[in-house]
């Protein structure tokens, strides 16, 4: 894109433009873009629970001794609070996900664009699916 | 192509973390983090979950879970620290800490899963 | 409803100012006028020195887009009346992430420069005589561009644009909307010629999906979908060629 550069250089007729930075806190001033961020700092979370999980599976790994040491850490009520966070931005995650995938996704049956409430409704219905069979395994013991 | 980017490749990994992440870690996080440590629901035993992560399927599923929610995080941290703070000069540096992290990280978890006794 | 409206009108002129300020103007408050007419005002009655861009008055031509409280809008269909419960100055400013020439007026060379590198145009391999009649199209293939053919060129969508804000080189939203119109079209064959400007990190790639260029754009064109879509097809093109090296061009 050399070529666009060389096009927004000052020229003669322009001698001088008015051209702000933008601020390194754009993100702060408009709830879209605060909404924006807060989306993208849920990978965060992500990651956190990756490492929640391979706590877990290296503890089970181990033996009950170890596992019942990591059932006492989970209780740590910093880690409680730190997951209650954790589940807002993942739930957070989620919702922003199946919201925009009528959008990124524009399917077409028979020539027609699928309506985007059907793919949104489809989503979080499998949602609602996979959670109830994720628990079903998880709950039983 | 004028020029052969690995972003194709990336972005892919991080749709499908994005995906896998959004339908099923918050029912995970509810169940591990909350419901269990607070007892709302009776945790699962040790024996059942022992027995139930040795069989192939569910390490090959914990794996998948593992390695895609982590290049989801490398891709989107990757451009939050690129928009947010405005720190386009160390570019260089935000690529290979993210996306190692999601290696290593990946690594690890391939790593426990294959020696799960 | 008041007699009147404020507005505070940003002023900037290159020959005399170092930095842009405020001015306030009192308007006349018509139920049926909107920012644009307000401005016009200004320029007849009040201050004949106000610089602005407009012409057609109906949300066409795309050219009286600005910042209304902060918000890119067309001002020609925006009513002062919405503004008025809120008993502030309604603040009109220049398409943010533009450079300023002279009070509301902005310099858009960059989005031409890059509306023109995706090529918005059809492109035709050999194409075939005109004897041999035109090309035709189902109403289901036109309907697959369709959305994206209304752009009009306003950039209001890259004044919502973080990305384009934060790294000017993006290709941003409208040109590759545009992009999409022309390769959805089933009358063209250019869509690997446009593959080369879309498929860079400037192109696509930059995009983080804020999604706030749909929700501004006055046409309802949904520049994220397209260019999320076209990251899919930019990802299935890459494996493709990948996976069978012989296919691709």
């Amino acid at each position: 894109m050399s070529d666009t550069r060389q096009a927004a250089r000052y020229t003669e007729y322009h001698p001088r433009w008015y051209r702000p930075r933008v601020s390194t806190w754009w993100w702060l001033g408009r709830w879209p873009y605060l909404k924006f961020i807060l989306r993208e700092i849920s990978s965060v979370f992500v990651a956190w629970f990756v490492v929640v999980l391979l706590q877990q599976i290296r503890a089970l790994s181990r033996g009950p001794e170890a596992y019942a040491a990591f059932e006492r850490w989970l209780q740590n009520p910093l880690i409680v609070l730190l997951n209650l966070i954790t589940l807002f931005f993942v739930v957070f995650h989620a919702i922003t996900w199946f919201n925009v995938a009528a959008s990124a996704m524009a399917i077409r049956f028979h020539g027609k664009r699928v309506p985007d409430l059907l793919i949104v409704g489809t989503n979080y219905a499998a949602w609602a699916a996979i959670s109830l069979v994720v628990a079903w395994f998880l709950v039983r013991s | 192509m004028a020029k052969q980017s690995n972003e194709p490749a990336l972005w892919a990994l991080f749709s499908a973390g994005g995906v896998m992440a959004a339908f099923v870690i918050p029912v995970h996080l509810f169940l591990l983090g909350l419901a269990f440590p607070l007892g709302w629901i009776p945790a699962p035993g040790y024996e059942y979950l022992h027995s139930f992560v040795r069989l192939p399927l569910t390490r090959l599923y914990l794996f998948v879970l593992c390695f895609l929610a982590l290049f989801h995080w490398a891709h989107r941290f990757r451009y939050t620290l690129y928009d947010g703070l405005q720190i386009k000069h160390l570019n260089e540096l935000i690529f290979f800490c993210c996306y190692g992290g999601a290696i290593l990280g990946t690594v690890w978890a391939g790593y426990l899963l294959w020696n799960f006794r | 409803m008041p007699e009147t409206i404020s507005l505070e009108v940003l002023r900037y002129s290159p020959e005399r100012d170092a930095e842009p300020s405020f001015q306030r103007y009192d308007v006349p408050l018509h139920k049926d006028w909107v920012v644009l007419d307000a401005l016009n005002y200004i320029k007849d009655k009040v201050d004949g020195s106000l610089t602005f861009r407009w012409s057609c008055r109906m949300g066409i031509c795309g050219s009286c887009g600005m910042m209304v409280n902060g918000e890119p809008k067309l001002t020609c269909a925006t009513f002062l009346s919405n503004y008025a419960k809120e008993n502030k100055p309604v603040r009109v400013q220049p398409l943010r992430y533009f450079p300023v020439i002279r009070d509301l007026v902005v310099e858009v060379t960059d989005f031409m420069t890059k509306l023109q590198s995706v090529k918005p145009w059809l492109i035709r391999g050999d194409g075939k005589p005109i004897s041999e009649g035109e090309y035709l199209q189902t109403p289901e293939q036109l309907d697959r561009y369709k959305q994206f053919s209304m752009c009009i060129n306003c950039m209001l969508c890259y004044a919502a644009c973080p990305v384009y804000g934060l790294d000017p080189v993006f290709i941003g939203p409208a040109a590759i909307a545009l992009a999409q119109r022309y390769n959805m079209d089933s009358r063209d064959e250019g869509a690997h010629e446009r593959m080369d400007v879309l498929a860079q990190h400037e192109g696509i790639w930059g995009c983080t999906f804020v999604g706030e260029c749909t929700k501004v754009c006055p046409k309802h064109v949904d520049p994220a979908g397209a260019i999320q879509q076209y990251k899919l097809t930019a990802t299935i093109e890459r494996f493709k060629s990948f996976l069978m090296p012989w296919a691709a061009k």
